[in-house]
């Protein structure tokens, strides 16, 4: 695995360190895998192609502090923050940026302590788990909380800085979060905002691609929609949409749940019958028009 | 006198990058790693002070360092020593062991003789530095 491979009479051939280091393969699974997502996948394409010329601009000699890869999520819930952390990891470590392809996802709880002292401790240790790594914090702008000066938040914030800069080829920090929210944590943290090179936004779901996912779930939990229950389920997304505390896929996987339970007690009511296997991974059309959403 | 324990005891201390690779290995056999330090080098002294519990759950060389660094600027003339414990079944134990931190001067060991019954001879070895009390042992030396 070496970036030598591709160099020849000091020539580069990007095309064969791209097919060396296996990114390909990644980002066409991150294509095929996560629906949407136009400007997310761009810019994890751009990040690809930075890391790639980097690797050859080693090869060659031309040195270069590694590029600083923080990053901001916003987003609003159930657009595939966490998901695409996920795939960041494993592509930032297949471009030899990381060095180990896990990720630890955090909340405030696990970074900040309850009394005096307790903070940094908890801070450190969650940071030397997260090592090589990508560290995930989720709903980020609650470290900072502006109505309580002595909130312990600020500690575990400083904490985080001093290690973002000095360890920034050890770890990759993502945070993530409502858009106006995380706004308004960066205006309180300028510090933070200033560390953080890539600020991506992952857009709502329109509703062909809310269906594409639930076609995509169906598929990955063996089960199958038959052309009523494609129908219902289309129907199902337009309106789930209109209705309040909508959460992209994450709505469209509990919706899927709440389908399979429906299925399973219509199954366990026919019980005299013999079953196949169709009959086992097919979810009717009855299965979903049965939710709540059509009530309304 | 040096102190020789452990892996590595013979060589030139080892710098932070072969502790590092030294412990991607051991990370990478599937050890966790603990950190114990001492001022007690009596070589039957086998329960060092721990530094923290054994790591279990970090999987990255920088996350240890992190630990090894906070250890060595708190007990800079301590011995200070890194350890892989395996948990397999059969195992159980301690895989690797060695020093990556030792004091400046390290007085060495005296061998204590005591006369018994019939002019028979008992040996005891104590390290120099245990005359002192605990925490005055390498501190003094250390300052002046």
């Amino acid at each position: 695995m070496t970036a030598l491979a591709a160099i020849e009479n000091g020539r580069i051939d990007l095309g064969a360190l791209y097919a060396e280091t296996n990114i390909g393969e990644t980002l066409d699974r991150l294509d095929r895998e996560l629906v949407g997502l136009a400007p997310v996948k761009n810019r994890i394409r751009e990040i690809a192609a930075l890391l790639l010329v980097e690797r050859a601009r080693r090869a060659v000699g031309l040195a270069a502090e590694p590029p600083s890869l923080h990053m901001c999520f916003t987003g609003n819930p159930g657009t595939g923050k966490t998901t695409v952390a996920r795939r960041m990891a494993e592509i930032l470590h297949a471009l030899g940026y990381l060095r180990r392809d896990h990720v630890v996802s955090v909340t405030r709880d696990d970074l900040v302590g309850q009394y005096i002292g307790h903070t940094a401790p908890k801070t450190k240790d969650v940071l030397k788990r997260a090592m090589g790594g990508v560290l995930f914090i989720d709903e980020a702008y609650y470290l900072y909380r502006p109505e309580n000066e002595r909130d312990y938040g600020q500690e575990a914030i400083e904490i985080l800085l001093q290690v973002m800069e000095d360890n920034r080829d050890d770890l990759v920090v993502i945070l993530a979060g409502y858009r106006d929210r995380m706004d308004t944590f960066f205006r309180s943290n300028p510090g933070m905002a200033s560390r953080i090179a890539h600020h991506i936004d992952f857009p709502d779901y329109a509703a062909d691609e809310l269906f594409r996912i639930a076609e995509l779930m169906v598929a990955g939990m063996h089960y199958r929609l038959d052309a009523d229950a494609a129908a219902a389920m289309q129907d199902y997304v337009a309106r789930r949409m209109r209705q309040p505390r909508f959460a992209n896929a994450r709505s469209i996987r509990n919706a899927l749940d709440r389908a399979r339970l429906r299925q399973a007690s219509r199954l366990f009511a026919e019980r005299g019958r013999p079953l196949d296997r169709a009959a086992l991974e097919t979810i009717t059309a009855a299965d979903i028009r049965a939710s709540r959403v059509f009530a309304a | 006198m040096r102190l020789t324990q452990g892996q590595f005891s013979f060589l030139p201390d080892l710098g932070d990058a072969e502790i590092k690779a030294q412990i991607d290995y051991a990370l990478a056999q599937g050890w966790a790693i603990g950190i114990e330090f001492t001022d007690d080098p009596h070589p039957r002294n086998t329960y060092w002070t721990m530094w923290g519990t054994p790591m279990f759950d970090v999987k990255d060389p920088a996350g240890i360092m992190m630990e090894v660094t906070a250890c060595r600027d708190a007990h800079a003339d301590k011995y200070v020593k890194l350890l892989a414990f395996d948990a397999t079944k059969g195992f159980e134990t301690i895989r690797m062991s060695f020093i990556v931190n030792r004091p400046r001067d390290e007085p060495g060991f005296e061998l204590l003789r005591s006369e018994g019954v019939g002019r028979r001879i008992g040996y005891a070895l104590r390290s120099y530095a245990t005359a002192r009390p605990p925490a005055a042992r390498y501190a003094a030396r250390a300052g002046s």
